[in-house]
């Protein structure tokens, strides 16, 4: 458990942290979510920085704050969170992928900090809502939050989760939806629309925070406050894909990629503020 | 709902009860009634409901250990494998046809690959619901959840052993899928022996002929087959299988090593349960020939009664003879 307030720049170091570990797991030649992944990097900072008390994994059972991880695919950037607290060894972060790793392209349970094995789209809302609801049963503090896909969505049993959780009166609940605008085959809205939809979460009975998914403040603000009594909070959060990597940035084609030695470089130049 | 259900009683009171009254209680409040009083004794149990009305005297009793999900088995797996973080075990209730088809994948990865302690109770297996229509029957379930790895499958032949079981698998660690029916069903014993999980139960030493059984209707074949071969000359015995993972492969080959055929019979399709589970064994190890009954490989959508379902499907007597003579002969 934190015992005093983080260094006001602690997410900030975290967010250029996370970011540069993703660009050199990037390298794999199984390729990396590196779409998803950078646009969770912020969310992940102030979450690991800030928000969460004693991450799962880090204390006894059932105590502390649980993150899941539902949009499995962007593990690269959990593993990068996960490396920077110190949870698992930063020097581990190399093995993205390897034979024998513990880092798979999605987040397995075996591996510290990684309460539930994510990847299969659609199952991570309930997990949280199963983990609120024994918080407020069987006597512990601890807040879920989970970060879902924009369109991970198009899976109905997140309704199912949406539907259950504001039934129930989970205000110790946060989803997070990376609102990032994109999927494999193309745009979300093109695909299968999915606005208006801070309506449908509205509609659904949680409150509902709209934010720059890349403004450490907003995320500050939509994650940190106090829950609203009896409901559950939606957040979703504006966000680019593979933002700030070059060639990448706001595209189709960064939903997974390699980046070769070159195109690592550059978006490490660009992370870092330098001229290119 | 009997009245029966209301009375507030131990574990040892329920097992009492259910075993003076095993042939005349539903399976599913036998269990029901199991579940409260094991839900008094440990708090950290959880009953988790689709819309269910079994659970009624659980919810009302014990109102925080209990949550109603509504018609969403596969929210409610998820939510279930969720609560594992400060309860456990977690008992998933819904009709097996919904709880274990649906919900699948959530099964798979959420609860089987994640060995957690949630214990899905499906109702309604089989033929069960009988006319209702094969949207609500569950014939692929046991072969489902037996692929998964950590998963305990238990088909109690009656409920005295359904109670019996739950108490089994709630003691057990890892995940399970308790197999019920709807209706009450004869008992199959009329003495009281313990419930081992894994642990087949011997009902009729073997014989020439050896029928293996999961579940109440097929048990209740496998005896009147047994002993009408018996009367016939034929030696046969009868084993009942109420744990098909981990399959109990001493009791099988045993069986095997004595006798001329074995026959499995069950309520769920021909391939993938325990017939294949016995299969699956007997051929790796050696053994007799295997004649499996079950449900045939075709979309079964006859209508009527879970016991015409049976009859049509070959799961009766005159077919479990027939099988084991057409091997002998």
């Amino acid at each position: 458990m934190l015992t005093q307030a983080p260094p006001e720049n602690t997410a900030a170091r975290l967010a250029v942290d996370i970011r540069r570990k993703v660009i050199e797991m990037s390298g794999s030649p199984n390729g990396v979510h590196i779409g998803g992944s950078m646009s969770i990097a912020d969310l992940l900072a102030v979450l690991y920085g800030e928000v969460l008390r004693q991450p799962a994994g880090e204390g006894p059972p059932g105590e502390g704050d649980y993150l899941i991880l539902s949009k499995g695919q962007a593990s690269a950037a959990l593993y990068a969170a996960l490396a920077a607290t110190g949870v698992i060894p930063e020097a581990e972060c190399a093995t993205y992928a390897e034979e024998d790793s513990r880092l798979g392209g999605h987040p397995m349970k075996r591996l510290p900090g990684v309460e539930f094995s994510t990847g299969a789209l659609g199952h991570g809302l309930s997990l949280g809502l199963g983990v609120a609801l024994a918080g407020r049963r069987y006597g512990h503090d601890g807040r879920a939050f989970v970060i879902l896909g924009d369109g991970e969505l198009q899976e109905g049993s997140n309704w199912e989760a949406a539907m259950a959780a504001s039934h129930l009166g989970a205000d110790n609940l946060t989803a997070i939806v990376d609102r990032n605008g994109w999927q494999i085959s193309g745009r979300t809205e093109d695909c299968m629309s999915l606005e208006p939809l801070a309506d449908k979460w509205a509609s659904f009975g949680w409150r509902v925070r709209t934010i720059d998914g890349h403004d450490h403040d907003h995320i500050r603000q939509a994650l940190g406050g106090p829950a609203e009594p009896g409901r559950p909070t939606a957040v979703i959060a504006r966000t680019i894909k593979a933002r700030g990597v070059p060639g990448l940035h706001d595209t189709k084609k960064s939903h997974a990629a390699t980046l070769d030695e070159d195109a690592r470089r550059l978006a490490l130049a660009v992370l870092d503020g330098e001229p290119v | 709902m009997s009245t029966a259900l209301a009375a507030r009683r131990s574990v040892a009171e329920v097992l009492d009860h259910v075993w003076r009254n095993r042939s005349a209680i539903q399976s599913r409040d036998a269990y029901a009634m199991m579940l409260l009083a094991l839900g008094r004794e440990n708090p950290r149990l959880a009953c988790l409901a689709t819309d269910m009305d079994y659970e009624d005297h659980f919810a009302a009793e014990l109102p925080r250990q209990y949550v109603d999900l509504g018609i969403a088995e596969q929210n409610m797996i998820g939510v279930a494998a969720g609560m594992t973080v400060a309860a456990g075990p977690v008992f998933a209730n819904g009709m097996s046809p919904f709880a274990i088809a649906r919900a699948y994948e959530q099964i798979k990865i959420d609860v089987a690959g994640a060995n957690l302690p949630v214990k899905i109770v499906g109702t309604h297996a089989g033929l069960a619901s009988g006319h209702y229509g094969p949207t609500h029957h569950s014939l692929e379930d046991i072969g489902a959840t037996r692929m998964l790895p950590n998963m305990t499958v238990v088909v109690p032949g009656d409920a005295w052993e359904a109670v019996q079981a739950t108490v089994a698998v709630a003691n057990d660690p890892g995940p399970a899928y308790l197999r019920l029916g709807r209706l009450a069903t004869p008992t199959l014993y009329d003495e009281r022996t313990d419930f081992v999980l894994g642990k087949a139960r011997v009902l009729r030493e073997p014989g020439r002929v050896v029928f293996l059984a999961t579940g109440p209707y097929p048990n209740l074949v496998a005896a009147e087959a047994a002993r009408a071969l018996a009367s016939r000359g034929v030696s046969a015995g009868h084993l009942n299988m109420h744990t098909v993972k981990p399959l109990d492969r001493e009791a099988v080959l045993e069986a095997g090593a004595r006798a001329e055929v074995l026959v499995t019979i069950e309520d769920h399709r021909a391939v993938g349960g325990l017939g294949g589970a016995v299969c699956e064994v007997v051929a790796e190890a050696g053994g007799p020939p295997v004649r499996r009954i079950g449900v045939p490989d075709v979309h079964y959508d006859l209508v009527g009664g879970e016991q015409y379902l049976l009859d049509r499907a070959g799961i009766n007597t005159a077919n479990a003879i027939n099988q084991a003579l057409d091997v002998l002969a």
